[in-house]
């Protein structure tokens, strides 16, 4: 959290227009699980604008390395080595210090170490699939591992995801609780598919495409891919009205 | 032309997706080794004050069916109605309180449970007390993104009754979708994502 002053204001109204809507058919799992009624409006109380915070005391010293994190000694994860880095930033361009990101994807061949997983891709026993960061003063962050392979899934007879890294990301309030995918510029797979193209608005897809970043690859060792991830802003409490006694 | 806003725009949500559990209960999901538990499993301690509660619910999709992938964060104030968050201005929490939680539901039953406290009223933006509620956070597998409710207590009919939210809802008949019914220790709290039983979500 550094030295900066806790931020206590409302969050802006979240512009739902370049979220995905809940009722998005050809992404057939939505369709009995998406809300039919209208959200009701909620201004910002306490509640929404008050969240859990973590300290840099709970990482591991290989929490942010999926290529080491589950590796047995002396050995690593198969695949492309990555690095992938950017900051956490809200939407006055502040940079979000101490938010936790934590992470979990394929391996390189397109496979999930999870129970309800059956691609016939074999799992890697070096690569377990998921780690965490917690942003530093300047809302930075990074993190290395393989990049993860395309993989088929049930939906259409023929969809594939296209190479993507999950983020699950904290802010400092619970109304910055955000679930997003990372995908890789130049992916052709993008455009086709399902769970991308439920956001419509393209500017917002294209803010989920990281970036190969040759000035940050690491020569002879990894390529690197710049992610950077907004979250919701706050509003000045200036002027606003105060309770009494607050 | 006017000056611009140079505001950025919130990053896109996308769906948690089946395997949510990898990345935010590893140990759960039988990832072992990577960290020493799960966040978010355990509220409190034995030193934590206030009055010991479980939530427990399942939460149903549009053909009736219970959700086994799903993955639910709460968050509430301590029993003193105060918040363990660096934005907290009016006092300091219980630190024996973490006030967030998480749990993914039985991957046979659909069940989640929380052990927490009861927590204390919080204001309003006007200052008017709120009644007692933990506000939840529902992310899964054909959830394009994380839907807010709240829930509240059945068995606090007076502060229920005078609670700014809760009063001001239109259709008061959809009000008892937010409420939590006691058995014993346990507050049971089912969400219905569709239907005629829907619950009421928020934006936030």
């Amino acid at each position: 959290m550094g030295n900066a002053k806790p931020e206590t204001g409302a969050f802006f109204p979240r512009n739902r227009s370049l979220h995905p809507k809940a009722f998005t058919p050809d992404y057939k799992t939505s369709v009995v699980r998406s809300p039919q009624k209208a959200l009701l409006s909620l201004n910002d109380t306490i509640s929404e604008i008050t969240g859990p915070v973590f300290g840099h005391e709970i990482l591991g010293e290989k929490d942010n390395d999926l290529i080491l994190n589950f590796a047995r000694p002396g050995e690593s994860a198969l695949g492309e080595r990555i690095v992938v880095h950017g900051r956490v930033l809200d939407e006055r361009g502040r940079g979000v210090s101490g938010a936790l990101l934590e992470f979990w994807q394929a391996n390189a061949g397109g496979r999930y170490r999870h129970a309800k997983e059956g691609y016939i891709a074999p799992l890697d026993p070096n690569f377990g699939g998921c780690g965490r960061t917690i942003t530093d003063d300047d809302g930075y962050y990074s993190l290395r591992t393989v990049k993860p392979g395309p993989y088929p899934w049930p939906n259409g007879v023929n969809d594939w995801r296209p190479s993507h890294i999950h983020f699950s990301v904290f802010g400092h309030g619970f109304a910055q609780r955000l679930i997003t995918q990372m995908y890789f510029e130049g992916d052709p797979l993008i455009p086709l598919c399902p769970i991308a193209r439920t956001i419509t608005d393209q500017a917002a897809l294209d803010q989920l495409i990281a970036p190969l970043d040759m000035a940050n690859t690491i020569p002879m060792d990894a390529r690197a891919f710049k992610f950077d991830i907004v979250l919701r802003g706050r509003r000045s409490t200036l002027f606003e009205n105060r309770m009494e006694g607050n | 032309m006017a000056q611009q806003l140079n505001q950025l725009r919130e990053t896109a949500s996308q769906t948690a997706g089946p395997y949510v559990h990898i990345g935010c209960v590893p140990n759960f999901s039988g990832i072992s080794g990577v960290y020493d538990e799960d966040l978010g499993i355990a509220m409190v301690n034995e030193k934590t004050a206030g009055e010991r509660i479980v939530i427990e619910g399942r939460v149903f999709d549009g053909t009736g069916t219970p959700l086994k992938d799903s993955l639910i964060e709460i968050w509430q104030a301590d029993s003193q109605g105060l918040y363990n968050s660096p934005s907290e201005m009016r006092g300091t929490a219980d630190p024996n309180f973490t006030g967030w939680g998480r749990q993914a539901m039985d991957m046979d039953t659909g069940v989640f449970r929380f052990e927490t406290v009861k927590p204390g009223r919080v204001p309003f933006l006007d200052g008017r007390l709120q009644a007692p509620h933990v506000s939840l956070w529902i992310v899964a597998r054909g959830i394009n993104l994380g839907l807010n409710t709240r829930m509240y207590f059945a068995d606090e009919e007076a502060a229920n009754a005078e609670d700014p939210v809760l009063v001001r809802i239109e259709h008061q008949v959809r009000v008892p979708t937010l409420m939590a019914t006691r058995k014993g220790d346990t507050y049971h709290f089912d969400i219905y994502l569709q239907g005629e039983s829907e619950t009421i979500f928020f934006d936030i």
